[in-house]
């Protein structure tokens, strides 16, 4: 057995450190870490509740619209406001803006350059793909940088700046659209529906999305271009389907919320594959192998005690746990839960996978797209954006969104116009996890365990390919 | 000649932060950042959220800068610098190198010929100083406002200046582009920056220019709540007329700004400004905000506001308490002559 480290892990969010028990070529155990702590519960203890909107979004600055999301609703909770719908339709419009900005900087910048790497030189597909997505050099990143820079125009309508705005409130969005913004915005989400309609799918969006089973996704990837074509085209050149399998449990907590629900629903794929009601209220977080002390399991008590020295540690990310289990999160697992046809059929045939992953995000990018001109539309112009309050009882609260990479919590206890306790449990703490004290790995280890690397070692690409398939966010993990 | 030696090397590393500058800086450039960067014959040396090197690759990137075999030009880091836990800078490790962020930027500084620091992190500890501070976290060369910092005050770069500090959380992309394309050129002198370290063409400017809500601030008509459209200083905690930055002079985003978008800007180019609490309140002391222009005596302030107070048109006192204009411009209605 030999063991390899690889790191530093470019091209994820963040700094992050992976290590191999490789026999005979096969990865036998992995060990995942998380390199960076801050601290930022420890930050937030003592201050006042509403700070968290200033500080939280700056957790990260991927998903910083999803952070002051998630803390603007535990802060609906306690203050028992209800937002004012054009705030709530306001929030929606610039979450998806960033949600589809990561899925876009995630497949041109972060995950696509892999395949332009030496490794792959002799497939006949290599040429046009080091062309295309070489990093920083490739003609994608030109097409894709300034269609990312003009779909977070919508930013500087809504929420002033991008990243770290505090126009996302518990009761709305601090700025009302008028008419002429109201166009300016929908010329972005005609813009990005271009964009995505020209280059990313060579194909409208309607088409794509009426795309239900793995049979048309094969027949309609033959008679296109596009870059997602593209990358189907190599996924099954390189058997990507095969490639990280994960646990097969994954959550949802639901995204884009409106007066009326969710667009895409809260729910559990449980272990019979089926959808399921998700039960909230068995989320705990298991510290035997984060250098954390031990404190309560349950992120409404706990508190984040940092513990350098702790033997058999070996992340800085405390390890989530649904029922006991370890639950992967993100797009695929949205479209999942949501019963997005494609997807669905995806994962009946495959499960979760370095393939399926990438579509699921991209198909979830074609929906949001239409979604954000349908919400834009709605907005009433004449009617409040915020509803406030300022009152907070001591308390309990909680924040539940969906960020771009998959579930986000955060856990917030108010005691006397403080904030007592706050915990945060993102996406990639879900799904970058380190073992709990069952020894049961979180899903990148688990989907990394099996995976041939040959004599490759550490500069194995399958391991790129498998890694980066999760778009880790190692900010957020520990954060 | 390599192509190193004809381009500026530039290397960008990623410490004690969010990543924000970065998805900031990424919204460069009409072609896209790369583009642009190529455009004025910078070579990114390795940037860990763009660059084809990881692993080994990226580590023999560094060590060829360490040993001499690479010039680096302009050495970059966003985020602060942990030092903790005991000044071991454990909180921050470079993924497989078993050595910290720390370690790494007290090594690659001397070898640089300028050294940024991207953002208000870097720069002088940012948010994860805030608080109690749990890591240890510090700028480059500056702890807070105390010069000092990771490198010590004392410390200058190859090419003779002291951490260029392009504040702001996150900083806007122009900031960082026009330092990053300034040095290239040699272009910035110590003189050209304030005592802070921050780049003048920026410094020189308050947030509160250019703001929208400019004309509400002459007349004290104030906004009390949130997405109100009257001036955020008296009420909701609005800094920019102490906070330097052009945010409302360029913009960002395609036409925002934090002011614009209807909430308090934090300062967050000004050292410290992490340790505020009640980003969104004004802190006052009997009815007098406490943080007034500072170039301004107070008692003058308060006699010019109660006087603008009084000479509020109803248009604007209206409309600082309403979230939609709700007495426009009007035209005069008189069409007598005098
Ligand atoms: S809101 Fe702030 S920046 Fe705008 S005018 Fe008032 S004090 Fe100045
Ligand atoms: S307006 Fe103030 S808080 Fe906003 S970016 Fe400018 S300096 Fe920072």
């Amino acid at each position: 057995m030999t063991r390899i480290t690889i790191g530093p892990f470019n091209r994820v969010e963040g700094d992050l450190e992976v290590r191999l028990d490789v026999e005979s070529g096969r990865v036998m155990r992995a060990e995942v870490t998380a390199p960076l702590y801050r601290g930022f519960e420890q930050i937030l203890e003592g201050r006042p509740p509403l700070d968290a909107l200033a500080l939280a979004p700056r957790i990260c600055g991927i998903c910083s619209v999803s952070q002051s999301v998630a803390a603007a609703a535990a802060l609906r909770e306690a203050m028992a406001v209800e937002a004012a719908p054009n705030g709530l339709l306001a929030t929606n419009i610039a979450h998806a803006a960033e949600n589809a900005a990561d899925h876009l900087t995630h497949f041109y910048i972060f995950f696509m350059p892999d395949f332009a790497r030496e490794a792959y030189a002799g497939h006949d597909w290599h040429e046009a793909t080091r062309e295309r997505f070489a990093a920083t050099r490739g003609s994608a990143a030109r097409d894709a940088l300034p269609a990312r820079a003009r779909l977070l125009e919508t930013m500087g309508i809504i929420a002033g700046k991008w990243p770290h705005s505090l126009a996302f409130q518990p009761g709305g969005t601090t700025r009302a659209i008028d008419l002429g913004e109201r166009v300016r915005l929908l010329s972005i989400a005609t813009a990005f529906r271009s964009f995505l309609e020209r280059v990313v799918f060579a194909d409208s969006l309607e088409n794509v999305l009426a795309i239900a089973s793995a049979d048309e996704l094969d027949r309609w990837r033959d008679g296109h271009g596009g870059d997602f074509a593209h990358f189907l085209r190599l996924a099954d050149s390189l058997a990507l389907s095969a490639l990280g399998r994960g646990t097969g449990l994954m959550m949802s907590y639901g995204a884009y919320h409106g007066t009326d629900g969710e667009l895409f629903p809260r729910g559990l794929f449980g272990p019979r594959s089926a959808i399921e009601p998700l039960p909230l209220t068995q989320i705990t977080e298991d510290v035997s192998h984060a250098w954390m002390r031990d404190s309560s399991v349950d992120p409404a008590h706990s508190s984040t005690v940092p513990d350098p020295d702790k033997p058999a540690a070996y992340s800085w990310c405390k390890a989530p746990r649904l029922s006991g289990q370890p639950i992967e999160v993100g797009a695929i697992a949205r479209q999942t839960v949501a019963g997005q046809a494609l997807i669905a059929d995806l994962v009946s045939a495959s499960g979760t996978n370095v393939r399926n992953r990438v579509i699921a995000r991209l198909i979830e990018t074609a929906r949001i797209a239409l979604a954000m001109e349908q919400w834009t539309r709605a907005l009433r112009l004449s009617e409040p954006f915020c509803h406030n309050s300022r009152d907070i009882p001591n308390g309990s609260y909680v924040g539940l969104v969906e960020a771009a990479r998959g579930s986000l919590g955060h856990w917030m206890a108010v005691r006397d116009g403080r904030i007592e306790r706050y915990q945060i449990i993102a996406p990639t703490t879900w799904n970058f996890s380190p073992r709990d004290s069952f020894d049961v790995g979180g899903p990148l280890e688990q989907a990394l365990v099996g995976t041939d690397v040959g004599d490759a070692g550490a500069r194995a690409v399958a391991i790129q390919h498998i890694v980066r398939s999760f778009d880790p966010c190692m900010v957020c993990t520990a954060h | 000649m390599s192509r190193s030696d004809a381009m500026t090397n530039v290397l960008w590393l990623q410490g004690a932060s969010c990543g924000g500058c970065t998805m900031s800086i990424l919204e460069s450039g009409a072609s896209g950042w790369f583009d642009e960067l190529r455009q004025f014959g910078v070579n990114l040396l390795w940037h860990p959220s763009v660059s084809e090197e990881t692993g080994e690759e990226a580590v023999d990137i560094l060590q060829s800068v360490l040993e001499g075999k690479v010039r680096l030009d302009l050495l970059l880091l966003e985020g602060s610098v942990a030092r903790g836990p005991n000044d071991t800078g454990r909180f921050n490790m470079l993924a497989g190198t078993n050595r910290s962020i720390y370690r790494w930027m007290l090594d690659l500084a001397p070898h640089a010929g300028y050294v940024i620091a991207v953002g208000s992190c870097a720069a002088y500890g940012g948010v994860p100083a805030a608080g109690s501070n749990p890591t240890d976290a510090v700028g480059l060369q500056f702890e807070g406002t105390d010069s000092g910092g990771a490198l010590g005050a004392a410390f200058r770069s190859r090419l003779g200046l002291p951490v260029i500090n392009v504040a702001g959380c996150a900083p806007h992309p122009g900031w960082m582009m026009e330092t990053i394309l300034a040095l290239t050129a040699r272009d910035i002198a110590a003189s050209d920056l304030d005592g802070y370290g921050r780049p003048k063409f920026v410094a020189n400017h308050l947030a509160h220019h250019g703001c929208s809500r400019n004309e509400f601030y002459e007349f004290k008509a104030s906004a009390e709540t949130m997405s109100e459209r009257g001036c955020l200083m008296e009420h909701l905690g609005c800094k920019a007329t102490q906070a330097v930055g052009d945010c409302n002079q360029r913009s960002w985003n395609g036409g925002g700004s934090c002011t614009k978008g209807g909430y308090a800007c934090i300062a967050c180019t000004s050292p410290g400004f992490e340790g505020a609490q009640n980003f969104l309140a004004t802190a006052k002391l009997a009815g007098i905000p406490v943080g007034l222009p500072t170039d301004m005596p107070k008692a003058w302030f308060v006699a010019l506001a109660a006087l603008s107070k009084s000479a509020t048109p109803r248009r604007v006192r209206l409309n600082a308490t309403a979230d939609h204009v709700v007495v426009p411009p009007g035209r005069a209605t008189t069409k007598t002559k005098p």
